[in-house]
């Protein structure tokens, strides 16, 4: 059960996001968009969407601090585990809070604006769902265990678990004895990863910086466009040679 | 020196007869899908009045085009890249559908399938967005005609710009028509504010695009464009715009716009700038020079260097003839009496107007006087301040200074030709009154007045830019090929069509299944009426509708396994 939850779901999660992301990139460029309902509806979204996404990068910065980066290393540099703890929660805390508002208001919107609510597919549904149990849960981590309660070191056991996921020796059994909600945490994001190159959510891995730098004025040439240089095939046939046509 | 083509558009406003023919084939051919209703990529408005999307020239609001830095550099009314950036969750100064209106329908069914009652059955208009009862407060043309009166009519951000005393004399009222596409800019602001690279200026003819591959649904071209000419498809998410018919234009046939304009108002032709020139020449400090100094980018085709240049550029033979008998670059440059619109917004447009003189011409007719002699018309264009204030805050940033002086070349062109229609001895004064000679005058007239097709379109093909690259194709036998002279326009419309009806174009999701029943209008040439009508009762199963002999492709019926390979 322990081989089954954490080695095998995290694999086959990371499998459908790593080949989804390259099947959906290689063959449904069109589909890749934020596709956005700004044009729908503007108020609510001014409020919710920045906080929901500026909020989100907060929090995905502190996981990368998290996990990616082991104890010892900042006890190396120096960072007491009081010092780390005191920060990540109070961190934490704070982007969880905008990220909640966000999500709030964004979910609010989506289902009370008629037009928001139209536009909402079902793997939006899904999608929507598990995004807000993965924060949920989250927020239940940060706020329940570590601010009210005694404080959980995940740094011992979740962090290395999943660094060890990419190593080519898991250790599953660093798990078995986390918290539930820790554990339940990681299951509704192991789902939403493997959900995620099916749904809107691509559009992260399009955050334009590269605007920052480029000149202003985009210029292309027809050629690549030219039917000679498609990518595609020809779907059209000439029902007649020229010659004969005249 | 770095030398581009471009084509251009130039509407004579004075033959405008606000008709909406142009923006009704617009849509048939390219937004009669789900997601794109509200879009027009030409649309009529009536000025004064308030325009599409509502009062979108008031700049203030919704921070399109370019300005200028403290320092006096070039930058977005919108802000900077980082702060574009910063923007990309929530567009501040983004219009939503309510600036637009929100699309709707009828529910005809009701008038069929209503049970036998006393009273009749009425067709409810139903939202095109959410499919619920809706209520039509707003549309594309809502004040046609001045409809809604001053109430509506005042609201006209091009009015508020005006002295307070010119607004009162608005009384006496004026009216005139203007149809708008997208103006394919030489400095384009929606291209400088897409954060994905997406939208697009080709460098063979200038015609700016929207990559729907590469768009991610940032919407900020939309905020970007001044003119409003950029829309968002709720249904994609993706960015859509004005394409300049370029399946139709790269086989040297105009645009839809044009070519079932009922005023035969638009010329299509091709101008040759300095590119390396615009930058400097949309940052000048005063407003009222950018419109000479855009006229300064233009290069003079007839001059041997820049026909030199354009030849080193690899522009075509068949190009650099066509740029040099360009009615575009006549009506601009030669007779300086095509202006740009809205040249305060920076982004250099290249669709520019003939003035109306009409509204000139009917105040003096109203007030008794004979709107045909050059002295009281001369002297009308002096006095009146509207419609000359108003045409110069939509032409020339205010400076009424041009607008004059076009309106006063067609006033002595209107004189000139009674005399030479009337059989009376032509005055020369008053073509010199206007610094043209007879000779000059006349050409002008033919060119405004009765100027048949090929003279009103000069398109050359892309297919003649593409001949020094065909050329260089040693093997195989060229009339193999795409674009050679073997094969007649359609052969290659058919190729370009492909594009249109492919998923990345029209996505799978929105086009309609019933596609194929539809009229097509982009592949009309005015020659037969091919895809005009459907063809095929709607029962029958397979679908033909009359295209087949100019491809299938336009049914959309491409299979799937094509499509990604
Ligand atoms: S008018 Fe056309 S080219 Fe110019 S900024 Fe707008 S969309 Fe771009
Ligand atoms: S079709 Fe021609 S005359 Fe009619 S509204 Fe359009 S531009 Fe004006």
């Amino acid at each position: 059960m322990t081989g089954l939850l954490w080695v095998t779901v995290p694999y086959v999660a990371f499998t459908s996001f790593l080949l989804g992301h390259i099947w959906r990139y290689r063959h449904d460029q069109f589909g890749w968009t934020t596709r956005s309902s700004q044009l729908y509806e503007s108020h609510l979204l001014r409020w919710g969407s920045p906080l929901f996404h500026f909020g989100l990068l907060a929090v995905l910065g502190g996981h990368v601090l998290g996990i990616a980066i082991p104890a010892s290393w900042t006890a190396a540099a120096g960072v007491s585990e009081q010092a780390y703890h005191l920060l990540s929660v109070s961190f934490g805390t704070l982007a969880g809070l905008a990220t909640v508002a966000g999500l709030g208001i964004l979910l609010y919107r989506r289902s009370t604006v008629p037009a928001v609510r139209k536009a909402t597919t079902t793997i939006d549904k899904g999608m929507y769902l598990l995004l807000s149990a993965a924060i949920g849960t989250g927020m239940l981590n940060t706020v329940g265990s570590n601010l009210i309660g005694g404080g959980y070191d995940y740094r011992a056991t979740v962090s290395p678990w999943f660094r060890s996921l990419f190593t080519i020796h898991p250790q599953p059994e660093l798990m078995a004895g986390t918290p539930v909600s820790f554990q339940i945490h990681n299951l509704v994001v192991l789902a939403l990863l493997g959900l995620w190159p099916y749904t809107r959510l691509v559009h992260v891995f399009s955050a334009p910086l590269g605007y920052l730098t480029r000149p202003y004025v985009v210029y292309r040439s027809r050629d690549a466009n030219h039917p000679g240089a498609r990518r595609y095939a020809r779907a059209w046939e000439v029902s007649a040679p020229p010659s004969a046509r005249r | 020196m770095k030398l581009m083509a471009q084509l251009a558009m130039v509407m004579n406003l004075d033959k405008c007869i606000g008709c909406h023919t142009c923006s009704v084939t617009c849509k048939q051919a390219w937004t009669n899908r789900t997601g794109v209703e509200y879009a027009w990529f030409n649309n009529v408005e009536t000025r004064p009045g308030q325009g599409y999307p509502r009062q979108y020239q008031d700049q203030q609001r919704w921070k399109g085009g370019w300005t200028l830095t403290k320092r006096g550099r070039l930058t977005l009314r919108s802000g900077s890249r980082f702060k574009r950036l910063l923007n990309i969750f929530a567009n501040p100064d983004l219009p939503t559908v309510a600036d637009y209106y929100e699309p709707w329908t009828y529910d005809y069914d009701n008038l069929l399938s209503a049970p036998a009652m006393d009273t009749t059955p009425v067709a409810r208009p139903k939202s095109l967005i959410t499919g619920e009862d809706t209520a039509v407060t707003w549309g594309a043309n809502w004040d046609d005609d001045l409809g809604g009166g001053p109430q509506q009519v005042s609201r006209d951000p091009v009015l508020a710009k005006l002295s307070a005393q010119v607004k009162l004399e608005f009384e006496q009222t004026f009216m005139f028509y203007l149809p708008r596409i997208c103006e394919h800019c030489l400095n384009p602001s929606c291209s400088a504010s897409c954060p994905s690279g997406a939208v697009y200026k080709r460098s063979e003819d200038g015609i700016v695009l929207v990559d729907q591959d590469r768009c991610r649904g940032w919407r900020q071209c939309v905020t970007g464009c001044p003119y409003k000419k950029i829309y968002f498809n709720h249904k994609t998410g993706k960015a859509e715009k004005c394409t300049f018919c370029y399946p139709r234009v790269e086989v040297g046939i105009p645009t839809v716009c044009a070519e079932t304009c009922v005023g035969r108002l638009r010329y299509i032709g091709v101008v040759f700038y300095d590119a390396d020139a615009v930058l400097a020449a949309a940052s000048v400090p005063d407003e009222r020079d950018l419109y000479p100094a855009q006229l300064g980018v233009f290069l003079n085709p007839h001059d041997p260097r820049v026909v030199a240049e354009a030849e080193r550029a690899g522009i075509s033979q068949e190009w650099i003839e066509a740029a040099q008998v360009s009615p575009v670059y006549q009506l601009i440059v030669d007779y300086q009496v095509a202006l740009p619109l809205h040249p305060e917004y920076r982004t250099m447009p290249m669709v520019w107007y003939v003035p109306p003189l009409s509204p000139v011409v009917d105040a003096l007719a109203g007030t008794g006087h004979d709107g045909e002699n050059a002295d009281n018309l001369f002297g009308a264009i002096d006095a009146l301040r509207i419609p000359v204030e108003y045409l110069a805050e939509l032409f020339t940033a205010g400076d009424v200074g041009p607008v004059r002086a076009a309106l006063r070349r067609l006033a002595a062109m209107r004189a000139h030709m009674r005399r030479v229609n009337l059989g009376e001895p032509v005055a020369p004064e008053i073509a010199e009154s206007v610094r043209l000679t007879p000779t000059e005058i006349e050409a002008m007239y033919r060119l405004l007045a009765i100027a048949k097709y090929e003279h009103r379109y000069v398109i050359p093909s892309a297919a003649g830019a593409d001949a020094h690259r065909l050329d260089a194709l040693a093997t195989g036998c060229s009339l193999d090929s795409d674009g050679s002279p073997g094969m007649t326009a359609f052969d290659v419309m058919d190729g370009k069509f492909h594009l249109t009806a492919h998923p990345s174009d029209t996505n799978g999701a929105a086009a309609p299944a019933d596609k194929a029943r539809r009229i097509n209008l982009l592949n009309w040439d005015g020659k037969s009426t091919n895809g005009l009508f459907p063809a095929v009762p709607i029962s029958n199963g397979p679908v033909s509708n009359g295209q087949i002999s100019h491809g299938s492709a336009t049914n959309g019926a491409e299979p799937v396994a094509e499509r990604t390979r």
